[in-house]
């Protein structure tokens, strides 16, 4: 209960914070400034946006379907804030306690799918239309390798609990996360990482938004609030999966910092509040590897798009998988 | 390609890329100096953001730029010469004889005609700048203020005369009466000698039509 109220928060703050850096981060890429008037170097920019967005008209066409157009933005947030459940914050607070939290957090999220498919068909539109099939079609396709790159930390770890998981990082510092006490990981990080930014929806995998293409892609047609919680929705998927890939990889709430002897560094820096703030400095820093990818790469085609899923990366995920059962058997022996 | 070459080349790229925006993502922290065209190391520090928030900051305008017309009245001796070579005839003088010198320009020229109105069309200008190579006491300058848009294009016409209304009626009569005078002593019969002067059409002035440039004496 305690990790529900803190995430919402959490993630609300985070969405005004995200999108300006964003903006800055493209901006400094491109050797732009950015946002600059609207409070000290634009730090106000968000909100000024925030409440232009707040007061804008709720526009429902004519023609669209107008239950599910009207549902959509809300299922598809509250699939990706369901994923937050299971999320553990600190050594203490755990979140919802499923054995199989991985799993479910992975069910769950892929519901959003759903929300996408109602936005699109019931806009009536054919640039949503088409935003929402290829929404549907790149993510069941990378659903697989992303499970099964999951598989690989769960079948080094055994367990599927994200608590569990973390505890096992516990220890000495970055020398005990699961990144660097089994190395034969790195490739399922690849791999995680990039499904997960094609689960997102983020470039180079924004083929069901690209505005280039489709005006907006699936939420072509929304304004105002509705329009919010679709952004909403992607800046909490981005944060989720940020926050996953820190607790399987990167040693969740644990600090980075080893210690030397008698130079307690790991316990210095650890309790609460700080697994607080190293799990989520940690996701914040994947957060901006996730911008920093997005300022670069262009975006895919879509056969490019389907190709880089089944011909690259679930067969590599298999034989991923099966590396990682030989050093668990290897481990264990 | 093949499969695996594929996969090396994609590797090899997307690191290459992610380093080379990541460069400009530090370098970031730098910003270019705001040096004029005319500095001598005008292309030295690329590094950094590009951005001039332009109200804010500007970039400095040459020197020999050629922008706003000005003309310092008070150095002004109204010869009309920039009336007269403006290709656009953005330049509208009203003279007005004083009856003696009154006074003198900076550079020691006698001043002998009053402007009663001295007005630049900016709207007109074709920023040739060839009113300030004729003017002989260099009061007419350009400036290097090149933001003055307006709302309303009647806002372009600056005027430089600073004589009221009082004042030039005053002038007006007090040449009127000179030359009256003068007429009388002189009698009648010579009196047609002296052209009046001429009063400029002050109404809307007439359309522009281009027309070959008599050849000037």
């Amino acid at each position: 209960m305690l990790t529900f109220v803190f995430y919402l928060l959490f993630l609300l703050i985070f969405v005004v914070f995200a999108v300006y850096a964003e903006r800055k981060t493209a901006a400094f890429i491109q050797n732009r400034l950015g946002p600059m008037e609207v409070g000290p170097k634009g730090i106000l920019q968000t909100l000024a946006d925030l409440l232009k967005m707040l007061q804008k008209e709720d526009i429902k066409a004519d023609a669209v379907d107008k239950l599910p157009f009207l549902l959509a933005p809300f299922i598809v947030f509250t699939a990706i804030f369901a994923g937050f459940s299971v999320l553990p914050l600190n050594a203490n607070v755990a979140g919802s306690s499923i054995s199989g939290g991985l799993f479910l957090l992975l069910a769950i999220i892929s519901l959003d799918v759903l929300g996408i498919v109602m936005a699109g068909w019931a806009s009536n539109n054919k640039y949503s239309l088409y935003g929402a099939m290829r929404s549907v079609a790149q993510i069941i396709s990378y659903e697989v390798p992303i499970g099964l790159s999951v598989l690989c930390v769960v079948l080094i770890t055994g367990t599927l609990d994200l608590q569990e998981m973390s505890i096992q990082q516990a220890g000495n510092g970055f020398l005990s996360w699961n990144i660097i006490s089994h190395p034969v990981l790195l490739i399922p990080l690849l791999i995680f990482f990039i499904a997960a930014l094609a689960e997102s929806n983020r470039t180079p995998f924004d083929l069901p938004e690209s505005e280039s293409e489709l005006v907006a892609g699936y939420h072509t047609e929304y304004s105002g609030f509705r329009w919010g919680i679709f952004m909403l929705s992607e800046y909490g998927m981005m944060l989720l999966l940020s926050i996953v890939i820190t607790v399987l990889f990167f040693g969740g709430w644990n600090s980075p910092i080893p210690s030397f002897g008698s130079l307690m560094f790991y316990d210095w820096t650890s309790g609460m509040y700080w697994g607080t703030f190293w799990l989520l400095s940690k996701s914040l820093m994947l957060v901006f590897v996730q911008m920093w990818v997005r300022w670069t790469l262009p975006r895919l085609r879509v056969d490019q798009l389907m190709s880089l899923s089944w011909k690259y990366l679930t067969p590599l995920s298999l034989l991923m998988l099966f590396v990682c059962g030989i050093w668990k058997l290897w481990l264990v022996s | 390609m093949s499969y695996f070459a594929n996969i090396s080349y994609a590797l090899r790229t997307t690191r290459k890329g992610l380093a080379l925006t990541l460069k400009y993502f530090f370098s970031a922290r730098f910003r270019r100096n705001k040096k004029s065209v005319a500095a001598a190391n005008y292309f030295d520090g690329e590094k950094g953001t590009f951005t001039v928030q332009y109200p804010k900051e500007e970039i400095p305008v040459p020197d020999n730029g050629r922008y706003k017309l000005h003309n310092e009245i008070d150095d002004c001796i109204v010869c009309d010469k920039c009336a007269k070579i403006c290709p656009v005839d953005c330049i509208d003088i009203e003279p007005i004889r004083a009856v003696e010198e009154y006074g003198k320009t900076s550079d020691g020229t006698s001043l002998r005609i009053h402007a009663a109105k001295f007005d630049i069309d900016m709207a007109k200008c074709c920023f040739c700048g060839l009113c300030t190579v004729v003017c002989p006491t260099e009061c007419l300058t350009m400036t290097d203020e090149f933001d003055y848009s307006t709302s309303n294009i009647l806002d372009h016409n600056f005027s430089f005369g600073k004589m009221t209304e009082k004042e030039i009626a005053e002038k007006r009569s007090e040449f009127d009466e000179f030359q009256a005078k003068k007429e009388m002593a002189k009698g009648d019969s010579e009196s047609k000698k002296i052209k009046p002067i001429v009063q400029k059409n002050t109404g809307a002035k007439p359309v522009f039509k281009p027309r070959p440039i008599p050849k000037r004496k």
